[in-house]
């Protein structure tokens, strides 16, 4: 199981990436997205994909998922939220004063 | 009452969010802000002597014991970080005050200074790896709300360039915890350490270890420092000082941390690459600094130098290099805070960056020509300044260390150092007088004072380095001895 997510984290790398080196902000701000999903289904596999119980006292039946990655999953995907935000509302200012959207070049 | 660890960060949280009801009064969020920070200064030189007395202090929150709840830990080379970088946030407020401009000043800028102290203060603090993480992104929004500040072109064109090569590196932060994570189990540094020294530095944790060095090195300037002279000369003067001043030097603490107290098991290999990367830094930051004519563009590049140069006592690791490295880490942030100051004073009075339109101007203003002249010393390393003690000490355990190629390296770029501000020295303050007495801008007095008084410190910290030397010592002996860290946190 661990391989096929490992495998799937790649390709989310490999499109991010690519949306990045483009010439678009909003592919670059997209790139973005896609590269923190694939951080968080690498932490999420990296705890181990063990099958067990939700981390949630009594509902298991003595073995549990390890609740540490859920934990720094949830405030990694909270932070690249808010910067996502930031960033997006950073390339609508930069498309009003400019009115350039693709290639942002210095003078 | 080790509680007044969590303090540094705390106080610059909680003010900065008091100081977002405070808006309409400007006045009052000056004062406040200003008195947080020197408050935070006072309490780190208090808990700077706690330490001498009672060895490292931690601080368990929630009574979690570690490694099982987060925490903070305090030793000599953390605490000197603390206080160093409050005092300096503290007198770049200063020069905010007069210079910043009251639509900044309305919509939130002392808050947001006070979030990125809390952030840096809180890096330097933490003993846990997702922690650092998340203290760093707290430090990075508000580096990120604080380049685009004010919304001009530069800036915005600037700051996207910024705000997703920090989203790059973060990732990368984020992907080398999970590794790590996956690889030993735990998140904590002293167990970190004392696991990594159980089951020996595989390779698998050398490439983990490479890919924390890629992390730090984007964040720190360090090789990967092309996003660094565009961000630093697009914000206001006073923010810039900041960001040279405090935010790549938080990247270099999490490099000597992570390898002097993780990753020391292979320094044929990480502390090899460092030093290769650090010899790339030296080289490429010492030829942009004189490439250029932009005033702005030269001190950025002038950063890159410095870290470079830190990076150096890292990658020869010898007891006299690191405690070269910390010294010569300390007047850094002291130094380049003042160098992007008086750039900024002089961009400001002259309304040119470029060092061909400006000549002649220690007739107009002497005082500055005078600080700049010291300052160009102190960063070259001339005996009685701050640079020296640092550089001589790196030098020294290079040739320790056998290393002379860096060592050859870290003497030349001093030079180009020299060679880089000599260069504004003398097009811009010797020479024809261009502004007559009639033009000439006045130089307000309330904006030589954080000038003046980072030169003072800047003069006091290389006439009185014996002051420092006890902590400094310390603080080298617990990096290079990771044992009395994981003794303090583990230990009890």
């Amino acid at each position: 199981m661990e391989t096929v997510i490992i495998i799937l984290a790649g390709v989310l790398v490999t499109v991010a990436t690519y949306l990045i080196l483009s010439k678009g902000i909003l592919r670059v701000i997209l790139g973005t997205a896609i590269l923190s999903h694939a951080a968080h289904l690498l932490l999420m596999t990296m705890g181990g994909l063990k099958r067990g119980g939700v981390p949630v006292i009594g509902e298991g039946n003595g073995t549990y998922t390890d609740a540490l990655p859920q934990a720094l999953i949830l405030t990694s995907i909270v932070i690249s939220f808010a910067v996502t935000a930031f960033l997006l509302v950073l390339a609508y200012r930069t498309y009003q004063e400019t009115q350039v959207a693709r290639g942002l070049k210095d003078e | 009452m080790n509680n007044i660890l969590v303090m540094p960060m705390v106080i610059p949280l909680i003010t900065g969010i008091i100081l977002i009801f405070l808006r309409p009064f400007i006045r009052l969020q000056r004062w406040i802000s200003f008195t947080a920070m020197m408050v935070v200064a006072g309490l780190s030189i208090y808990m700077l002597e706690m330490i001498q007395t009672n060895g490292i202090i931690r601080l368990d929150f929630g009574n979690w014991k570690p490694p099982f709840g987060i925490l903070f830990v305090g030793d000599s080379f953390a605490m000197l970080l603390v206080m160093t970088s409050s005092i300096v946030a503290g007198i770049c407020l200063i020069y905010a005050f007069y210079t910043i401009g009251q639509d900044r000043e309305k919509m939130f800028f002392y808050p947001f200074v006070l979030f990125m102290v809390a952030g840096v203060n809180g890096s330097f603090l933490t003993g846990d790896l997702f922690n650092l993480y998340v203290c760093f992104e707290v430090m990075l929004l508000a580096s990120y709300v604080l380049i685009t500040l004010g919304g001009t072109k530069p800036q915005f064109k600037e700051s996207i360039k910024y705000v997703v090569i920090n989203v790059i590196s973060s990732w990368l932060f984020l992907v080398a915890i999970g590794y790590l994570y996956g690889a030993v189990g735990t998140l904590n540094m002293a167990h970190l350490s004392a696991r990594i020294a159980e089951a020996g530095q595989t390779p698998l944790l050398t490439v983990i270890s490479i890919l924390f060095l890629l992390v730090f090195g984007l964040k720190a300037g360090l090789l990967l420092y092309v996003w660094l002279p565009g961000s630093y000369s697009a914000p206001p003067t006073a923010v810039a000082a900041l960001f040279g001043a405090l935010l790549t030097k938080v990247g270099i603490y999490a490099l000597f941390r992570i390898f002097t107290l993780l990753f020391y098991h292979e320094p044929s290999i990480t502390h090899t690459l460092i030093g290769v990367m650090a010899g790339i830094t030296l080289i490429g930051g010492s030829l942009g600094a004189v490439a250029y004519k932009d005033i702005r563009q030269i001190v950025s590049y002038n950063v890159v130098i410095a870290v470079g140069f830190i990076m150096v006592g890292l990658a020869v690791a010898t007891p006299a290099a690191i405690e070269g490295s910390i010294y010569y880490l300390i007047h850094d942030m002291i130094v380049k805070a003042l160098l992007f100051l008086l750039a900024g004073t002089m961009v400001a009075l002259t309304g040119t960056a470029k060092i061909d339109r400006m000549s002649g101007l220690i007739r107009n203003y002497p005082l500055l020509g005078w600080m700049f002249f010291i300052v160009m010393l102190a960063l070259a390393g001339i005996p009685p300044l701050s640079g020296f003690i640092g550089k001589i000490l790196v030098g020294q355990g290079a040739v320790e260390g056998g290393n002379y190629v860096l060592l050859a390296l870290a003497l030349i770029s001093s030079v180009f150092v020299l060679y880089s501000l000599l260069r504004i020295f003398k097009n811009c303050f010797w020479g024809e007088t261009i502004i007559s007495e009639e033009e000439q801008l006045p130089l307000k007095k309330s904006l030589l004072i954080s000038c003046v008084i980072l030169t003072a410190v800047s003069i006091g910290l290389g006439l009185g380095a014996e002051v420092l030397s006890e902590y400094v010592k310390d603080a080298a002996n617990t990096l290079m001895n990771p044992g009395i860290y994981v003794e303090a946190v583990l230990g009890e």
